[in-house]
This record gives C-alpha cells, sequence and structure tokens, in this order.
C-alpha cells in the first residue's frame, strides 16, 4: 500500500522513513514523498491509475498550497484520501480543508501516534 | 516828516521778528515802554503849547538817540541796523531843521533850498535801503520757513520712527508667540512621529507572529519526532545487540547520530527565529554585528511568507530565492535590516497578490504571484533584489515612495511609514543605497545595497 507525504520540509522524509521503517521492512507500508504541491501531482499523474491510495500533505508550501492541492486530488483522483498536516491549528483551516474532503487534520508537530493509527486503520481496509 | 512818526515806525519793527530772529520778551516790554513814550511825546511836541512842546521835542531827540544807539550797539537788535541806516539821514534832517527852526528860523529859511534837496537825497536813501532790507528780511524769512519745514520733518520722522518701533515690537512679540507656537507643534509632531514609528514596528512584529508562530512549529515538529524517534532507535539497537546482529546495531547508531544533528540543527533555527523575533521587536537600534545576509535573507524571505499565509488563508504566492555563496558576513544591525527585507518582501507579495486578485476579476487564473530574493556579492558589499511580478509602481508616484506617510495600500492597511524607515535604516544606519526599478504592469524590483564597511 503506497502513500505520499507532501511537504516542502526536506527533513520530513528521513523522519517518516524512521517511524515507519517497521511497515516499509515489512512490505505492508510504501512511501513516496513530494516537496511540493506541484510535485505531488506529478507523481500522481505518472501511474495509471496511481498506486497512492492516500495522501498526507503540508498546508503551507511555497507554490501551490496543500489546500489547493487537497483541491486538485479531490477532482483529479477522488478515490484517493487526502488529509491535512499544517503548522496552522486554527480552526479557518480546519473547517477549509474539511469543506473540501480532507479526511483528517493533524497539526504540527506531528503526533505520531495518532498518525499511526489512521496509517493502521488504512492498512487495515486494504487487507 | 515827524521825527514822532519815525520813532513809532521804527519801534514797531524792533519789535516784529526779523525772519528766524525774534527779539525777546523783556526787549519786547521795553520797546513798547518806548512806544508809549514816543506817542506822548509826538503828541505833545504837536500840541503847539509854548515850552512844553519844545521840551518835548528835544525829549523826542533824546528816544531817537537812544533808539539809534541802542539797536546799532545791542546784540540783540543788530540785526535791525539796516533798517537805523535808512532813516538815519532823514532823522538827522529832521532834527536840524526842526532845531534850526526854533533858535534862527530866518537861517533856517536861507539853506532850505539845501535841506529840501538833502531830504529829498534821504527819502530816496531810505526807500533804496527799505527796498534792500526787505530782500534781506525775505531771505531770513524763508531760511526760516526752511528751517520750520525742517523743524515739522524731523517731528514727522521721529514720530514715524517711535511708530516703527512700536510695530516692530509688536511684530517681534507675536513672532515670539507664533515661534514658541511652531516649536510646541514641531515637538508634538516629532512625539507622534516617534508613537507612529513605533506603531509600524508593532504593526509589522503583529504581522510576523503568525509566520513566527508557524516557522517554530516546523523545527518544533522535527526536535519532537526525531526524539522520539530515536528513543525507540536506541530499543532496536539494544535488542540488535542482544540477538548479535553487530553491523545491523552499527547502522542504527549511524542513524541515531544522523538524528541528533536534525535535533541540534532544527533547534538551532527555531532558536534564531525567536531571536528574530526579538531583535525585531526592540524599540531602538541594536548593536551593529558581523551577520550571515544569506542566512538572515532566507529567513525573513520564510518569515514573510508564512506571516502572509496565516493571516491569509487565500493567499497562494510562490517565491524564488537565490544566495550568493561568496557573500562575505557584513556589519549592520541585524534587526533593523530584516524588518527592511520583512517591509520590502511583503510590499512584494502584496503587490502581486493584488494583481493576482485583479486578473481574477478579469477572469485570468493563470497567473502565479511571485517574488524573487536574491543576494549578490559586489565589489566591497553585498547587494539584495527584492523583485516582485506585481503591477509596478507607476513613475509619477516612483519618486515619492520613500516619504513618510505615503502609501498606496487602502486605510488602515499601511502606516505608509514601511519604506521611509527602510530608506532611512539603510541609508543613514548602514551608509548603503535603497534604490527601486519598476515597469508598471509588469515588476518592481528593490535593490537594497549594503557595503562592507560601513561609516558611521
Ligand atoms: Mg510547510
Amino acid at each position: 500500500m503506497k502513500i505520499l507525504i507532501v511537504d516542502d520540509e526536506k527533513d520530513v522524509e528521513l523522519l517518516f522513513r524512521q517511524k515507519f521503517r517497521k511497515e516499509v521492512k515489512s512490505g505492508v507500508l510504501e512511501l513516496a514523498f513530494a516537496f511540493s504541491g506541484e510535485e505531488a501531482l506529478k507523481v500522481l499523474d505518472s501511474e495509471h491509475p496511481p498506486k497512492v491510495v492516500y495522501v498526507f500533505s503540508d498546508i503551507n508550501m511555497p507554490g501551490m498550497s496543500g489546500l489547493e492541492l487537497l483541491n486538485q486530488v479531490k477532482s483529479h483522483f477522488p478515490e484517493i484520501q487526502v488529509s491535512m498536516i499544517s503548522a496552522y491549528g486554527d480552526s479557518q483551516n480546519y473547517e477549509k480543508a474539511m469543506q473540501s474532503g480532507a479526511k483528517e487534520f493533524f497539526t504540527k508537530p506531528i503526533d505520531f501516534e495518532s498518525l499511526k493509527v489512521e496509517v493502521n486503520k488504512l492498512i487495515e481496509s486494504q487487507k | 516828516m515827524n521825527l514822532g512818526v519815525i520813532l513809532l515806525i521804527l519801534l514797531f519793527y524792533l519789535r516784529r521778528p526779523m525772519g528766524p530772529i525774534e527779539v525777546s520778551a523783556e526787549w519786547k516790554r521795553i520797546i513798547n515802554g518806548g512806544m508809549i513814550a514816543a506817542f506822548v511825546l509826538w503828541a505833545f511836541s504837536n500840541s503847539g503849547i509854548p515850552i512844553i512842546s519844545q521840551v518835548a521835542l528835544f525829549l523826542n531827540f533824546g528816544l531817537g538817540a537812544l533808539i539809534v544807539y541802542l539797536t546799532l550797539r545791542n546784540p540783540e537788535l543788530q540785526h535791525r541796523k539796516g533798517m537805523i541806516y535808512a532813516w538815519l539821514p532823514l532823522m538827522g534832517l529832521i532834527v536840524i531843521q526842526e532845531f534850526l527852526e526854533l533858535i534862527s528860523p530866518s537861517f533856517f529859511n536861507s539853506i532850505e533850498v539845501y535841506h529840501s534837496t538833502a531830504t529829498f537825497f534821504a527819502i530816496v536813501w531810505a526807500v533804496v535801503m527799505w527796498i534792500n532790507n526787505t530782500k534781506q528780511r525775505k531771505a531770513l524769512e524763508q531760511e526760516r520757513l526752511k528751517t520750520l519745514q525742517k523743524e515739522r520733518e524731523y517731528k514727522v520722522t521721529e514720530a514715524l520712527k517711535a511708530q516703527l518701533e512700536k510695530q516692530v515690537q509688536e511684530r517681534t512679540k507675536e513672532i515670539t508667540q507664533k515661534k514658541n507656537e511652531l516649536e510646541k507643534a514641531l515637538q508634538e509632531l516629532k512625539s507622534a512621529q516617534d508613537q507612529l514609528i513605533h506603531s509600524e514596528k508593532m504593526a509589522s512584529l503583529g504581522e510576523l507572529t503568525a509566520g513566527i508562530a508557524h516557522e517554530i512549529q516546523n523545527p518544533l515538529n522535527f526536535v519532537n519526532n526525531f526524539s522520539e524517534v530515536s528513543a525507540e532507535l536506541i530499543d532496536e539497537a539494544k535488542e540488535e545487540l542482544d540477538s548479535g546482529n553487530q553491523e545491523d546495531a552499527k547502522e542504527i547508531l549511524e542513524d541515531l547520530k544522523a538524528n541528533l544533528q536534525k535535533i541540534l540543527h532544527h533547534g538551532k533555527r527555531a532558536d534564531s527565529i525567536v531571536k528574530g523575533m526579538l531583535l525585531h521587536s526592540r524599540s531602538n537600534s541594536g548593536q551593529k554585528e558581523k551577520s550571515d545576509i544569506n542566512a538572515l535573507t532566507d529567513e525573513y524571505l520564510r518569515l514573510s511568507y508564512h506571516g502572509l499565509r496565516a493571516k491569509d488563508k487565500s493567499f497562494t504566492a510562490d517565491f524564488k530565492i537565490e544566495l550568493d555563496e561568496n557573500v562575505e558576513p557584513v556589519e549592520i544591525v541585524p534587526g533593523d535590516i530584516g524588518r527592511v527585507l520583512l517591509n520590502l518582501i511583503n510590499n512584494g507579495f502584496y503587490a502581486a497578490d493584488e494583481k493576482k486578485k485583479e486578473l481574477e476579476k478579469a477572469g485570468q487564473t493563470d497567473f502565479m504571484p511571485t517574488v524573487w530574493v536574491k543576494t549578490q556579492k559586489i565589489q566591497n558589499g553585498v547587494k539584495i533584489t527584492v523583485r516582485d511580478n506585481g503591477n509596478g509602481i507607476p513613475d509619477e508616484i516612483k519618486s515619492k515612495i520613500f516619504q513618510p506617510f505615503f502609501t498606496t495600500k487602502p486605510t488602515g492597511k499601511g502606516t505608509g511609514l514601511g519604506l521611509s524607515m527602510s530608506y532611512d535604516i539603510i541609508t543613514n544606519g548602514h551608509g548603503g543605497d535603497l534604490k527601486v526599478k519598476s515597469k508598471p504592469g509588469e515588476f518592481t524590483e528593490f535593490e537594497i545595497i549594503i557595503p562592507q564597511t560601513t561609516k558611521s
């Protein structure tokens, strides 16, 4: 099962790889990374149908914002689930994301406990 | 001709002023007495009463002699000398005639022809002298009038002078008062300006806070999670060691080392953001210190971008940063330069975003508001360029943008002090230069030049 993590902070890759190292090792999870909204859309567009089933996206990025990416993904790949990860914990961002069809809204610093719960739910559902 | 009448005429004229010359009041009294005496003597000498009229006649001679003597000898009456000379021959002839008629009328009859001729010449003399005297008198009179005129003019001048002095005093008082009022107004303006500058700083700090909050959450995310995952890695490493997998354990330790470096890096990042915020809020210019222009530029670009993002959710923009690695550390007040960068970058984003909104109204949605920030090593210093693809600055406004309180933003959105403060910081604070280039409809580019060695 492949998930895509989108964030303009490059160290996110190292962090996620370590946090999900067991899942990746065991082969239940495959991680892909993109460092901008535009790059994320390219990744999704590179495979038809995309193998990615879930996108975790940062909101605040140069160029296309996470909320715009959410809208794009929802219109082009409605079957892919999207959750937001943002340093903005305010209700305005939250509501906007939810209205646009985001599944969950995580705040930075990321609580990997709850993130893992979400990923595990996903793994369960894919079985 | 009668001697009495002549004496009265003489006395009458002696009493009158001649041009500017006037006899004293005392002399006037004496002359008055003389006139009364002359009149009385004249009356008696013509009375025909024997003895008395003769005595009066002789007294009249005496009076005449006295008048002639006094007029010729007394300094106060000498101005009438001419008149005496005019009348003297006639008076002499009258005295001779009357004297002879009294003692020897027959002798007088024998010389009457000569006497009459002499009288005729004496009268001619008197007339000529009189005309001459009149001329002199008129000249004197004129002189007197001139003197009077001058005196009057002098008085007028004095009055004018006094009036002028009064006016000058009043004006001086008015001006002093105005000056005091102006000084007070200036003082008030200065304190208002200080307050505005303070509120400008606070406003930009407000803009910063959202960006700062966001910027701190990101490094914090790494600090927290790399620490957490490192603890997990230590457990894993133990497990690997227990099961004798030395190689795997070593690999995990390498990862751990990398994680600790990441933690340190992001910890420092958070630290510099907080320091930047403190510098920014500092009310007065701080100390100059050798600073990394590239790091500062990068930091403030991010602060600006995230600040705007945090404030306005619909805000979408892109930025490109190009840092010249050859830029050497420069002596600057980091908080001040940061403020300038923040101001210019915010303006750039604002301008580009405005253009985007305009184009969207016209149905054009493919415009990406972008800000380019670039550092460049130049001879003896560094150049920082901030460029946006907004609507640019019309030429007629370009010269005004560095003036205090000039703003094109809607009321309440800008204090109009940002650019003037920036200009002041760069030129006066750092001996550098702040220039603007723009093509209306296409771009605006600010160029900051900071010399390596600042003068102050
Ligand atoms: Mg981000």
